[in-house]
C-alpha cells in the first residue's frame, strides 16, 4: 500500500516539475520528497497514528490541483463567508489563490498579507529566512509531502509593534472538479516583536466533493507578540483533511488557538507549539464533532523549552453514529523549563454505541519545579441535568440536544470574535436534532 | 387532585416507600415531614417521574390520570412542578431561555398561544419581584455559579412563571439563612391560592412558621405514620420524631 | 526553599541493605540458551512431557520475537546467551521435606532479610513460600492450609502433585506468545508459587512468597499461578531482594491470577530488588508480566505494588474484567532514585457488563530517576455501564529526574464513564513551610508529606507490609528531598 502511495506522489512530483517556477525552493522540496520517499505515509504501527488508519487516503490516486482548478461561481462565496465579520480576506479554490475575490483594502502599513505563491518567484528576505524553518519535515510525513509540493498558500507578515485589529480570514474552499484532487496549502505567519494579529483559517468543502487537503501552517511569534488563531474545518463529508500547525514562540509571546473540527470523512489535525522563550504562553482550545462514519484525530504537542512558560489546553469531543474520535495531547517539559505551568483537559461525549473514543493525554516532565496536570473523561449526558430539564416541560430529545450543544459550546464560548462564534454555534446546532428549538436557547 | 394509594417504590432495588396513602385537593397546602432517610425526597422524585425510582405497588392518580405512565416532561406540562432540593447547574444553557421554552411548552400543551419575547419578558419582570430575583441571575446559565440561596430562589421564581397546579417543594428551606428563608417563604405565600395545591417536603418546622399548612403528615420508614393539622408540626418541634414513632408503635 | 535540596540529598544517600551474598554450593547450568537447556531444566524438575512441549513451543515463538522498545527506559542490549537459566542451592536431590532439611545458610539468609522461616517465629497468619534463585526452598504452614483445602507451595511441587490444575490454568491468562519476556519465561521458568483456593473457602491466612536472587550471572524466571475458585478469597504478598552486584541481572517473571465467580484475589508486592549503585552500575532488570483474569461474575482482583528496587522496572499488573460486575483495582507506588528507571502501570480491559476499575498510581522520582506511568483502560463494545477512575500523581525531587504519564483510554460503549486525572509537581513549598512552622524538622516534614502522598496506596496493603513499605520508602529516599 505504502509503496503504491510513494510511487504515486513521486510521479505527481515529476509530472509537475516542468511548471516549477521556484528554483530557490527546489532543493528543500527535493529534500522533503526524499524524506517522504524514505518514510512513506504513516501506518497504525506508528505510535502517533495508532488509532488512525489512512489506508483509504493512501489508496486514492489524488491528482495535484493546479491553476486550472481555480473556478467557483461567485455567488457561492456569500454562503461560505462569515456573516458580519469585518476582515481581510484571501480566497483559495482547491488550494489555488483566487485574486478576484480577495479583500485587502486598508491594510496597515508594513503588514503583508498575500498569496505565498505569488511571492515565491521573487521572495523577500523574510520569506527566504523563515519558510520551511518551523515545519517539522522529519517527524510529520504529510508535512514533508506538503513541502515537496509547496506552490501556494498565504504569507502573513506583521512587522514589530504593528497591531491589526481586523482579523485575516483565509478561506480554503474545495468544490467538485472533474478529477479527485489534492491541494497542499502552505501558510507562513511571521509576527514581529510586540505585534498582534488574529488569523482565521477556514476549510470548507462544497458539493459533497471528494478531495484531499494537506495543509501546513508555520507560525513564528516574536518577542511579546500575540496571535489569536482560528482553524475552522468544515470540509465535505467525503474529503480527507490532514493539517498541521507548527508554532514557534519567543519570549513573552502568546499564542491562542481555537481548532474547531466539524467536517471531513477522515481528519487529522496536528498542532505543535514550542514555547521557546521565557514567559511565553500557549492556549489551545479545541472541539471535534463527528457522526456517521467520520474519523477525526487531534494531536497536540506542547514543548516547554524555557522557564516560566505556561500552557493550557481544553479539548472536547462529541461522537455519534459510527464515528471515531481520537485525542492525543502531549506536554513535554524540558530540563530547563522550571516554573512551567501546564494544564490539559479532554472531555468526550459518546452518544452512540457504535461510536468510539480513544484519548491519550501525555506528560513528559524533566524539570522539577513545575505544576502540570491533565485530565480526560469519556461519558454521557448528565442524568440529573436531563431530568431537571424534563421536569421543566422540555422534551427528552430536545433536552438531549440542548445538553449536547451546551457541552460543545463550552469550547465555542471561549471564542472572542462574535461573528465567528455565531457561525460556529449555528453550525453546531445544525447538526443536532430539534435544531430550531435549540436555537431559541442561545 | 392527587390521590396516592398504597404506594411502594424502590431505588436501586431497595424499597424506600412502603405503602403511602395521601390525598391532596386543590387549594390545600400539605407539609410532609420526617427524619432523614424516611423517604421524603423519594416521594417527591417519584411524583416528578425521575428515572431509577420504580413504583412496585399502588397507584398515583393526578386529576384522574395514572401518573406512573407519564414522562416527566408531560407531568410538567400537566402542571406538576418540582422545586429541587439540589437544583443542578447546567453550564451553557441560559436560565431565561430555559424558562421561556418551559413556559411555552406548558402553554402549547394547554392549547394556549405561545408568548413572544416581549410578552414573556414582561411576565418575567413581574414575577422576579416574587422572590426579589436579581437581573444578573437571569442572564446566566441555569444555576451556574449561584449560591445555595440563589438556587432556591430561582426554583421559586420558576414556579412563579410556570404557575403549576401542583407544586412539590423538596426541602426548599434547607441551606437557607434566615433572610433568604423569609424571601423564599414570602414568595411561596404569594403563590398560594385556591387553584393551586402545594406539597412542602421538609425536615424542620422552621419553614412552617412562615407558611401555615392545612395538613401535616409525618413520614417515617416509608410510611405516613401520623397526620394532623399545623399543631402536629409544633408538637414535633417540641418532642422530636422519636415521639411519633414511639406513639405509633404503642398504638 | 533553602535546604530542601540538601534534605533530599541526605534522604537519598542510604545504601541498599539487602546487598549481601550467601555462600552456598549451587547447582548452576552453564550460561546460554537453546532447546537442550530447556530440556535439561524440564528434566531436572522431572516434568511431564506436555510441559516440556509447552516450554519448547514458547521458546520457538520467542526466537521469532524482538525485545519491546516502546517503554520509556534505556539499557544496553541484553545478551541472552550470557545468562545462566538454572541455579539451585545444592541440597538433597528431591528438595527439602521440611524446614529441618533446609540448608541453615539459607535460613540465615532469610532471617537477615527479616523473613524467618521457622514457623514458630512467624507472624501469625502468614504462610511463606521462599524462592532462592531458581527454586523454592521452603513453604511454611502447609498443614494448616491443607486443612482448609488450600493448595499453596512451589510451582514445581504443584506440577508433580496437582498436574491437572496446573495444566488447566497455566498460560490461560498470559499466553506463551504474549510478549517477549513472557515467552522467555514460559520457556525457561524454574519455579515460583502455586496457589489454589477451593470453592467458598476464605484462605485462613495471608500467603506470601519471598523471592531472592543470590547467584551471579543468573536470571530469575519464576512463574506464579493463583486460582481462586467460586466464592473464595485469598490475599497474597510478594517480596523480592537481591545482592549488590556490578552487573545487571534479569528477572523476568510471569504471574497469572484467575478469579472465578464471586472470588476475590488481593495481590500485594513490595519489590526491593537491588537497584544498582548511586552511579547506576548494576541492579536488577525487573521485566515482569502480571495479569489477572476476573473470569467469573462479581469477581474481583486487586493489585497493590510498592516498587522501590530494581535498576529498571517494566511491569503492568493488569485485569481482564470478563465477568459481569467484576472489579479490577491497581494501587501503585513506584520510586526511582539515582539512575533507576521505571515504566509501570496497568491495563484494565472491560469486557463484562457493569464492570468497574480503579487505578491509583503514585510515582516519586529523585536524583536521576525516571518514572513513567503507562496505562490502558479499554471499554469494549459489550461493557455496558463500565466505570473507570484513574488518578496518577507524580512527585519530583531534584532537578535531574523525570516523571512521565502515558495513559491510553479506548472507549467503545456509550454507557461507559471513564475519568482520568494526573498531576505532576514537586513538594509544595507551602506544605513544607507549614510543617516547619509547626516545629517539625525538614526531614520529618518531607517524610510525612511523601508518606501522605502514598497513603492511598499504603492503606491497601496488609498491615505488616504497609509498615515495611513505609520504612522502605524512607530508606529508599533517604537524603533525597528537594
Amino acid at each position: 500500500m505504502n509503496g503504491t502511495a510513494i510511487h504515486h506522489y513521486l510521479a505527481e512530483y515529476h509530472r509537475r516539475e516542468a511548471s516549477n517556477n521556484t528554483p530557490w525552493l527546489q532543493e528543500q522540496g527535493l529534500a522533503a520528497l526524499e524524506k517522504f520517499r524514505n518514510n512513506g505515509l504513516p501506518t497504525t504501527r506508528q505510535e502517533n497514528w495508532k488509532y488512525t488508519d489512512i489506508g483509504a487516503l493512501a489508496r486514492t490516486g489524488f491528482i495535484t490541483a493546479d491553476a486550472r482548478h481555480n473556478t467557483i461561481e461567485h455567488h457561492r462565496l456569500d454562503a461560505v463567508r462569515i456573516k458580519g465579520l469585518d476582515c481581510y480576506e484571501l480566497i483559495f479554490i482547491n488550494g489555488q489563490f483566487s485574486p478576484t475575490h480577495t479583500r485587502l483594502e486598508g491594510l496597515p502599513a508594513g503588514v503583508m498579507v498575500e498569496s505565498l505563491g505569488r511571492s515565491l518567484p521573487n521572495p523577500s528576505a523574510t520569506v527566504r529566512e523563515h519558510l520551511n524553518r518551523y515545519a517539522d519535515n522529519d517527524n510529520y510525513a504529510f508535512t514533508a509531502l506538503n513541502t515537496a509540493f509547496l506552490t501556494d498558500g498565504t504569507l502573513l507578515v506583521i512587522p514589530a509593534n504593528a497591531v491589526i485589529e481586523k482579523p485575516v480570514n483565509l478561506l480554503y474552499i474545495s468544490n467538485r472538479q472533474d478529477q479527485t484532487l489534492v491541494s497542499h496549502p502552505r501558510n507562513l505567519v511571521i509576527l514581529g516583536a510586540n505585534s498582534r494579529a488574529t488569523l482565521i483559517e477556514s476549510y470548507i468543502g462544497l458539493d459533497k466533493a471528494e478531495y484531499f487537503t494537506n495543509t501546513v501552517t508555520e507560525i513564528l511569534a516574536g518577542e511579546g507578540a500575540s496571535l489569536e488563531h482560528y482553524k475552522i474545518q468544515q470540509e465535505s463529508e467525503r474529503s480527507f483533511h490532514i493539517g498541521s500547525t507548527h508554532v514557534t514562540q519567543q519570549k513573552d509571546s502568546r499564542y491562542v488557538s481555537h481548532s474547531i473540527s466539524l467536517g471531513g470523512a477522515l481528519v487529522r489535525n496536528d498542532i505543535t507549539a514550542t514555547l521557546g522563550g521565557n514567559g511565553s504562553e500557549t492556549i489551545l482550545n479545541g472541539l471535534y464533532m463527528a457522526g456517521d462514519r467520520q474519523h477525526v484525530d487531534n494531536h497536540t504537542l506542547v514543548n516547554h523549552l524555557q522557564p516560566n512558560t505556561r500552557s493550557e489546553e481544553y479539548y472536547r469531543g462529541v461522537l455519534d453514529g459510527h464515528a471515531r474520535g481520537v485525542f492525543n495531547g502531549k506536554i513535554i517539559v524540558h530540563k530547563n523549563a522550571q516554573k512551567t505551568d501546564a494544564r490539559q483537559s479532554n472531555a468526550n461525549l459518546l452518544l452512540s454505541d457504535n461510536a468510539e473514543v480513544d484519548t491519550k493525554p501525555e506528560l513528559e516532565i524533566y524539570a522539577n519545579d513545575v505544576k502540570c496536570s491533565h485530565g480526560a473523561t469519556v461519558g454521557q449526558l448528565d442524568e440529573n441535568m436531563l431530568f431537571y430539564l424534563r421536569s421543566r416541560a422540555i422534551d427528552e430529545e430536545t433536552a438531549r440536544s440542548l445538553l449536547t450543544y451546551a457541552f460543545a459550546d463550552d469550547v465555542i464560548r471561549r471564542i472572542t470574535l462574535q461573528p465567528v462564534r455565531d457561525r460556529l454555534e449555528y453550525s453546531v446546532i445544525g447538526r443536532l436534532p430539534d435544531a430550531s428549538l435549540i436555537r431559541e436557547f442561545v | 387532585m392527587l390521590q396516592i394509594k398504597n404506594l411502594h417504590a424502590t431505588v436501586d432495588g431497595k424499597e424506600i416507600l412502603k405503602g403511602i396513602d395521601l390525598a391532596v385537593n386543590t387549594g390545600e397546602v400539605h407539609a410532609i415531614m420526617g427524619p432523614n432517610g424516611s423517604g421524603k425526597s423519594t416521594l417527591a422524585n417519584v411524583l416528578a417521574g425521575r428515572d431509577g425510582y420504580e413504583i412496585t405497588q399502588g397507584t398515583i392518580l393526578y386529576n384522574g390520570q395514572d401518573l406512573s405512565k407519564m414522562a416527566p416532561e408531560i407531568r410538567a406540562r400537566e402542571g406538576i412542578f418540582l422545586a429541587f432540593q439540589y437544583p443542578v447547574e447546567i453550564p451553557g444553557v441560559n436560565n431565561i431561555y430555559l424558562l421561556k421554552a418551559a413556559l411555552n411548552a406548558v402553554r402549547k400543551h394547554r392549547g394556549e398561544p405561545e408568548l413572544d419575547a416581549v410578552e414573556f419578558l414582561a411576565l418575567v419582570r413581574d414575577r422576579m419581584k416574587v422572590v426579589a430575583m436579581k437581573d444578573d441571575l437571569m442572564s446566566r446559565s441555569v444555576n451556574e455559579g449561584f449560591s445555595g440561596g440563589e438556587k432556591k430562589r430561582n426554583e421559586i421564581f420558576q414556579m412563579a412563571v410556570l404557575e403549576p397546579a401542583l407544586a412539590i417543594l423538596d426541602e426548599t428551606d434547607s441551606g437557607l439563612d434566615i433572610d433568604a428563608l423569609k424571601i423564599v417563604a414570602g414568595g411561596i405565600n404569594q403563590l398560594r391560592n385556591r387553584e393551586r395545591a402545594i406539597v412542602l417536603v421538609t425536615h424542620y418546622q422552621r419553614l412552617l412558621g412562615y407558611i401555615v399548612p392545612d395538613f401535616v403528615h409525618v413520614l417515617a420508614d416509608g410510611k405516613i405514620i401520623k397526620s394532623g393539622d399545623r399543631n402536629l408540626a409544633l408538637q414535633l418541634e417540641e418532642k422530636g420524631y422519636d415521639w411519633v414513632k414511639q406513639e405509633t408503635v404503642a398504638a | 526553599m533553602p535546604g530542601q535540596n540538601e534534605q533530599v540529598e541526605n534522604l537519598v544517600k542510604t545504601e541498599y541493605e539487602h546487598g549481601f551474598v550467601t555462600d552456598v554450593d549451587t547447582d548452576t547450568v552453564a550460561p546460554g540458551l537453546n532447546e537442550d537447556v530447556i530440556r535439561l531444566i524440564s528434566n531436572k524438575k522431572g516434568e511431564p512431557e506436555w510441559l516440556l512441549e509447552w516450554r519448547l513451543k514458547a521458546y520457538r515463538h520467542w526466537l521469532k520475537m524482538t525485545e519491546p522498545r516502546w517503554a520509556h527506559v534505556h539499557h544496553e542490549p541484553i545478551n541472552y546467551q550470557s545468562i545462566s537459566y538454572y541455579s539451585a542451592p545444592k541440597s538433597k536431590k528431591t528438595g527439602p521435606k521440611n524446614l529441618d532439611e533446609v540448608d541453615p545458610k539459607l535460613l540465615e539468609t532469610y532471617a537477615k532479610l527479616g523473613i524467618p522461616l521457622q514457623e514458630q517465629k512467624m507472624l501469625a497468619g502468614v504462610a511463606v513460600d521462599a524462592v532462592f534463585d531458581s527454586v523454592s526452598v521452603a513453604t511454611t504452614f502447609k498443614e494448616k492450609l491443607a486443612e482448609a483445602g488450600v493448595i499453596f507451595g512451589s510451582f514445581s511441587e504443584a506440577v508433580q502433585n496437582h498436574p491437572d490444575l496446573v495444566r488447566q490454568y497455566l498460560g490461560t491468562v498470559v499466553p506463551t506468545s504474549d510478549n517477549f519476556f513472557a515467552a522467555l519465561n514460559s520457556a525457561v521458568f524454574t519455579d515460583g508459587s502455586f496457589c489454589y483456593v477451593p470453592k467458598g473457602v476464605r484462605c485462613p491466612m495471608e500467603l506470601s512468597t519471598y523471592f531472592r536472587i543470590n547467584a551471579s550471572n543468573t536470571g530469575q524466571f519464576e512463574r506464579t499461578l493463583i486460582i481462586a475458585d467460586e466464592g473464595s478469597y485469598v490475599s497474597y504478598l510478594e517480596g523480592c531482594t537481591a545482592p549488590m552486584r556490578d552487573e545487571n541481572q534479569l528477572h523476568a517473571a510471569v504471574v497469572e491470577l484467575i478469579a472465578l465467580e464471586n472470588a476475590r484475589i488481593k495481590y500485594s508486592t513490595v519489590q526491593n530488588w537491588y537497584p544498582g549503585d548511586e552511579n547506576g552500575k548494576g541492579g536488577i532488570y525487573n521485566f515482569v508480566t502480571k495479569r489477572g483474569d476476573c473470569r467469573g461474575n462479581h469477581s474481583r482482583i486487586s493489585w497493590t505494588q510498592v516498587e522501590t528496587g530494581s535498576a529498571i522496572t517494566w511491569k503492568y499488573p493488569s485485569c481482564i474484567l470478563r465477568g459481569d460486575h467484576s472489579v479490577g483495582e491497581f494501587y501503585s507506588v513506584a520510586v526511582t532514585n539515582n539512575y533507576q528507571q521505571a515504566d509501570t502501570g496497568t491495563k484494565m480491559i472491560h469486557i463484562g457488563k457493569n464492570t468497574k476499575s480503579t487505578i491509583i498510581s503514585k510515582g516519586i522520582s529523585a536524583r536521576h530517576g525516571q518514572n513513567a506511568y503507562r496505562g490502558l483502560v479499554r471499554i469494549g463494545k459489550g461493557a455496558e455501564n463500565a466505570r473507570n477512575y484513574t488518578r496518577c500523581d507524580s512527585l519530583l525531587m531534584g532537578d535531574q529526574c523525570g516523571a512521565h504519564t502515558f495513559p491510553y483510554i479506548e472507549t467503545r460503549n456509550s454507557s461507559a464513564k471513564v475519568e482520568h486525572e494526573a498531576t505532576t509537581s514537586k513538594i509544595s513549598d507551602d506544605q513544607l513551610f507549614y510543617c516547619l512552622q509547626r516545629g517539625i524538622s525538614e526531614e520529618d516534614a518531607v517524610n510525612m508529606i511523601v508518606n501522605g502522598f502514598c497513603k492511598e496506596v499504603f492503606r491497601e496493603l496488609p498491615m505488616e507490609f504497609a509498615v515495611e513499605a513505609q520504612k522502605l520508602l524512607g530508606i529508599t529516599l533517604e537524603g533525597a528531598i528537594g
